[in-house]
């Protein structure tokens, strides 16, 4: 993976409980020239969001409240209308949980821009973020 | 507690209606096994019209249906339920009784039927055959229901419990194949080394759900001898000796030599196992882990304690139910399948035992095992 400078000097708030998971996001968006922030909880996450900001922000749904990540958007977006949100998840395919950010009806009260489904490629992760920012 | 049934008696001749109704008003039975008694809320209607208007307006249990009303007939208001699906059972009243009727109605879908002029005790008899089958139908109904919520509910978090680690080692392999940190293997160890661990969290869990299923079908050949349960303590500590180094976590045993005790020795591994590395995983460094086992009677005792992390009240309550793990600073790390002390708990059942745990945060934690010794007489 090359380095890029698109997003140097971006802060990006990555929340996720498992910790490859934030490992491996945080290689990919440092790779894009972002400076990362993390958190493994929401408690931790919040108090984040409350001191400090942001220019991006990769949230995952179950923490440790199952929607943890819809709350996250909602305190996100309050504080930064205009800062994109990606909310991502491996919940959707089995349970039958069937939301959509991108719908009308999904955007009204999924604070996200876009909901991702997690086992996605570096390189769909880069295109949703050029695409946002 | 007390099961009201909604009755709606059917016929146009107000005499016949107010005998039925006289007559169930103050009937009251219990049902066997289920702990309550069924009593009933009347209604009347006079004819076809009526009947419907009264099917639009309420939920009905049971209709005593005449077989001959002015505006129309029995068969075609059965017709009418059929074809509505209600949850109701259908009683045919008529004076012209014949088998031929009785059989078309039945074949209508009416429950039962009822010659006319009948007692009021033979009513009794034909309602109460007909309230018994209605309430155990629908608790039929809904434990079937619950068993086959509780089943998708567990193979919706089985599979999200096997996605995360195989998510988790493909990120890496991507990583990888991207050359995203350098060009040389040793720049990948600890993606090399992480996607180890979650491959082992996958086996284990695997594993433990064999054991699971195996334990709840009843299917696992359980092998039920004398032998002593001391070696099977000794066995476990054998194997968790260098993850209690890890941690310099001190194990001690207070018990005898020899414990005879009658069951299967797998399922006795299972047990020492889970417990042992539970008290090791979440015990703090420098910690330790106490053992003690003895004969009560027909019972084994056992106890593991260790001076770990604990768990908090409303943990207590969550705790021995499939896939929970609780995520918090102290669990920070800890890997594994969130199915251990379920298969503890059944294993326990299987010996007409019981399981307790009593635990402090941040102090410690015991488990405390009853098992009935499986001697065959």
């Amino acid at each position: 993976m090359k380095k890029s400078a698109d997003f140097n000097g971006k802060k990006v708030l990555v929340v996720d409980d498992d910790q490859d998971f934030l490992e491996q996001t945080s290689i990919v968006l440092r790779s894009l020239g972002f400076e990362i922030r993390s958190a493994e909880n929401q408690k931790e996450a919040e108090a984040m969001i409350e001191k400090e900001n942001f220019d991006l922000a990769v949230f995952d749904l179950m923490l440790e409240n199952n929607d943890s990540g819809f709350v996250l958007s909602y305190k996100f977006k309050k504080k930064n209308p205009e800062t994109p949100v990606i909310l991502v998840s491996a919940v959707t395919a089995e349970t039958g949980l069937a939301f959509d950010s991108e719908t009308p009806e999904g955007k009204s009260w999924i604070k996200a821009d876009v909901f991702l489904n997690k086992g996605i490629r570096p390189e769909q992760l880069e295109k949703e973020i050029k695409r946002l920012m | 507690m007390n099961e009201k049934l909604k009755v709606l008696v059917v016929d146009d001749e107000p005499g016949m209606r107010r005998g039925s109704v006289r007559a169930l008003k103050t009937f009251s039975f219990p049902v066997p096994d289920m702990g309550f008694n069924v009593s009933f809320d009347l209604c009347e209607a006079g004819s076809g019209q009526e009947f419907r208007e009264m099917m639009e307006k309420n939920k009905f249990d049971i209709v005593l249906l005449d077989y001959k009303l002015p505006d129309t007939n029995g068969l075609e208001l059965l017709d009418f339920l059929q074809k509505g699906g209600f949850d109701l059972l259908t009683i045919m009243m008529t004076a012209y009784a014949s088998i031929e009727v009785a059989i078309s109605a039945t074949k209508n879908g009416a429950f039962d039927f009822l010659a006319k002029p009948f007692t009021p005790e033979e009513l009794k008899v034909v309602v109460r055959k007909a309230s018994e089958r209605l309430v155990l139908q629908r608790e039929a109904k809904k434990l079937a229901e619950e068993k086959r919520q509780i089943r998708f509910q567990f193979l919706s978090v089985l599979s999200h419990e096997l996605k995360a680690p195989l998510n988790a080692i493909e990120g890496y392999l991507r990583l990888m194949e991207n050359k995203s940190v350098g060009e040389k293997i040793s720049d990948y160890e600890k993606m090399i080394g992480r996607s180890l661990v979650r491959i082992d969290g996958m086996r284990k869990l695997i594993f433990d759900l064999l054991d699971l299923t195996r334990i709840e079908s009843g299917q696992k050949k359980r092998e039920l001898i004398e032998f002593n349960f001391t070696e099977s303590i000794k066995k476990a500590l054998e194997t968790f000796t260098p993850d209690a180094g890890k941690k310099n976590v001190k194990i001690s045993f207070e018990g005898k030599e020899n414990i005879p005790f009658w069951g299967d020795p797998g399922e006795m591994d299972i047990i020492m196992n889970n417990l042992v590395s539970n008290a090791i995983k979440y015990n703090k460094p420098d910690g330790a882990v106490k053992i003690t086992a003895a004969l009560s009677g027909d019972f084994l005792e056992l106890s593991v304690s260790d001076t770990g992390i604990g768990l908090a009240p409303d943990e207590l309550e969550r705790l021995f139910s499939e896939f929970v793990r609780f995520k918090k600073e102290a669990t920070k790390g800890v890997e594994g399948s969130g199915l251990g002390l379920s298969i503890l708990k059944r294993i326990s059942e299987l010996y007409n035992g019981s399981i307790n745990v009593e635990s402090e945060e941040g102090k410690g934690t015991t488990f405390s095992l009853k098992l009935k010794n499986q001697r065959q007489k």
